[in-house]
């Protein structure tokens, strides 16, 4: 089964932390000017966020928390979960969720655990969060998802460096009677992990000597085993072949026909992936926001970040239909259908 | 679709390319200033307009644009 539904539990508030400094694919001497233009014009990234070396992930997710906190959107002592869902944690261990727990001060009862996954992380952590609270028994949850993933691509390898801005979120999530449902399809696949992956400097090949060596992989491409690898072809084909019926499916499930749905938010992968879909399924361009343009690719981040970029406004004065769909590294992707209700915000915030 | 409109389509969707580049017999990964890019550009036109998704090693398989059209032929016959 992969559909499942939960109930009672409503989305209060997002807020999203980018680092101040931008990259253009302009200033990417790696590729010629022609290039620059094509890769502008059909992987859709003008520009991208990129955190210093003393910033990670988990600091632009507490101060995306800290927003809610500072603004009186909700206390501290409401929080009784926190989730990060991120590939870019701060140590092998403890997980980064346990050490969010103090910064954010947070009360010691707190549930506070990671979840590793990238692309479709913010769907993932939704349903983990949801299947707890609609129980009714916790009264907040903290759902951060983000990754710092300029720290593990390679400056020379053009079909990664280029891609990924650095991005963390936070969505408050509270139980709620009389929130509508949820409606998940959730799917999974390892036959394509090769197609992301960093290789070594985890348990299945410790950092070593060898992991440092950069190698040429193909004419002007060059990366080493610690960096992570991305082949573009197949994380196309593959999101062209499974995202599209998965979409269908929760619609399916959900009652629900293209027309009816106000906003499809998907993870921002790559402008012609993502239009592709849009043509595949029949949904108008209005319905089908974007946020690669000022951000690139930012991971587990992108849903969020999409949602508070393109639409503040509507997300924070009206209650809306969304389809929310991430895919990508694991191969991992799902997609949910809910009703929102006005949010208390939906803000883009620097560090 | 005929092979000379598979061609000027395919050529319509890599915007900069001047008219008349592409022919069946071309190579197309010689084409000056071909790019990853542009295999993607390829795999994207031919899922919307033939409903088949191709993969990297599908690609692979061809080199010119006569192979490109064969493969779509064989695959919607199939």
């Amino acid at each position: 089964m992969s559909i499942y539904k939960t109930s009672g539990v409503s989305i209060k508030g997002i807020s999203v932390c980018v680092p101040k400094e931008k990259k253009s694919i302009f200033d990417y001497r790696h590729i010629k000017p022609e290039e620059q233009e094509l890769f502008y014009k059909t992987v859709g990234i003008k520009e991208r966020r990129v955190a210093d070396t003393h910033t990670t992930c988990s600091d632009l997710c507490e101060k995306a928390a800290n927003y809610f906190f500072e603004n009186n959107i909700t206390s501290r002592e409401n929080i009784d979960i926190i989730l990060f869902v991120s590939q870019s944690p701060d140590y092998f261990l403890p997980s980064t969720s346990i050490i969010l727990q103090d910064k954010l001060k947070l009360k010691k009862s707190v549930l506070a655990f990671d979840i590793t996954l990238g692309c479709s992380g913010y769907v993932y952590g939704l349903s983990v969060i949801s299947s707890f609270m609609q129980s009714g028994q916790f009264k907040q949850a903290l759902l951060l998802c983000g990754d710092k993933s300029t720290i593990s691509t390679f400056e020379e390898d053009k079909s990664a460096y280029p891609l990924f801005g650095d991005a963390g979120s936070a969505t408050l999530i509270e139980y709620d009677a009389n929130a509508g449902e949820m409606i998940f399809n959730l799917n999974s696949d390892g036959s394509g992990k090769n197609a992301i992956i960093i290789e070594h400097g985890h348990s299945r090949h410790p950092y070593n000597a060898e992991s440092e060596v950069v190698r040429e992989i193909e004419p002007g491409l060059k990366r080493a085993k610690k960096h992570l690898a991305l082949n573009g072809q197949d994380i196309f084909t593959f999101a062209l072949k499974d995202v599209p019926p998965n979409i269908s499916e929760t619609l399916k499930a959900s009652n629900k026909s293209v027309q009816e749905i106000d906003y499809f938010v998907l993870h921002q992968a790559n402008k012609l992936i993502n239009e592709t879909i849009r043509k595949k399924l029949g949904i108008e361009k209005e319905k089908f926001p974007y946020s690669l343009e000022l951000f690139g690719n930012t991971s587990s981040a992108s849903i969020p970040l999409t949602l508070c970029l393109a639409l503040e406004q509507q997300l924070t004065k009206e209650s809306l239909h969304l389809l929310l769909c991430g895919f990508g590294v694991g191969l991992s992707w799902g997609s949910v259908y809910l009703t929102s209700n006005p949010l208390s915000c939906a803000r883009i915030i620097e560090l | 679709m005929s092979i000379e409109e598979f061609v000027s389509k395919v050529e319509a969707e890599f915007e900069d390319m001047p008219k008349g580049t592409l022919k069946p017999e071309t190579d197309y990964r010689s084409i000056k200033g071909w790019s990853s890019m542009h295999a993607l550009i390829i795999i994207a036109f031919v899922d919307i307009h033939f409903n088949i998704t191709l993969s990297g090693s599908d690609l692979k398989s061809t080199q010119t644009v006569q192979d490109l059209y064969n493969l779509i032929q064989q695959k919607t016959q199939a």
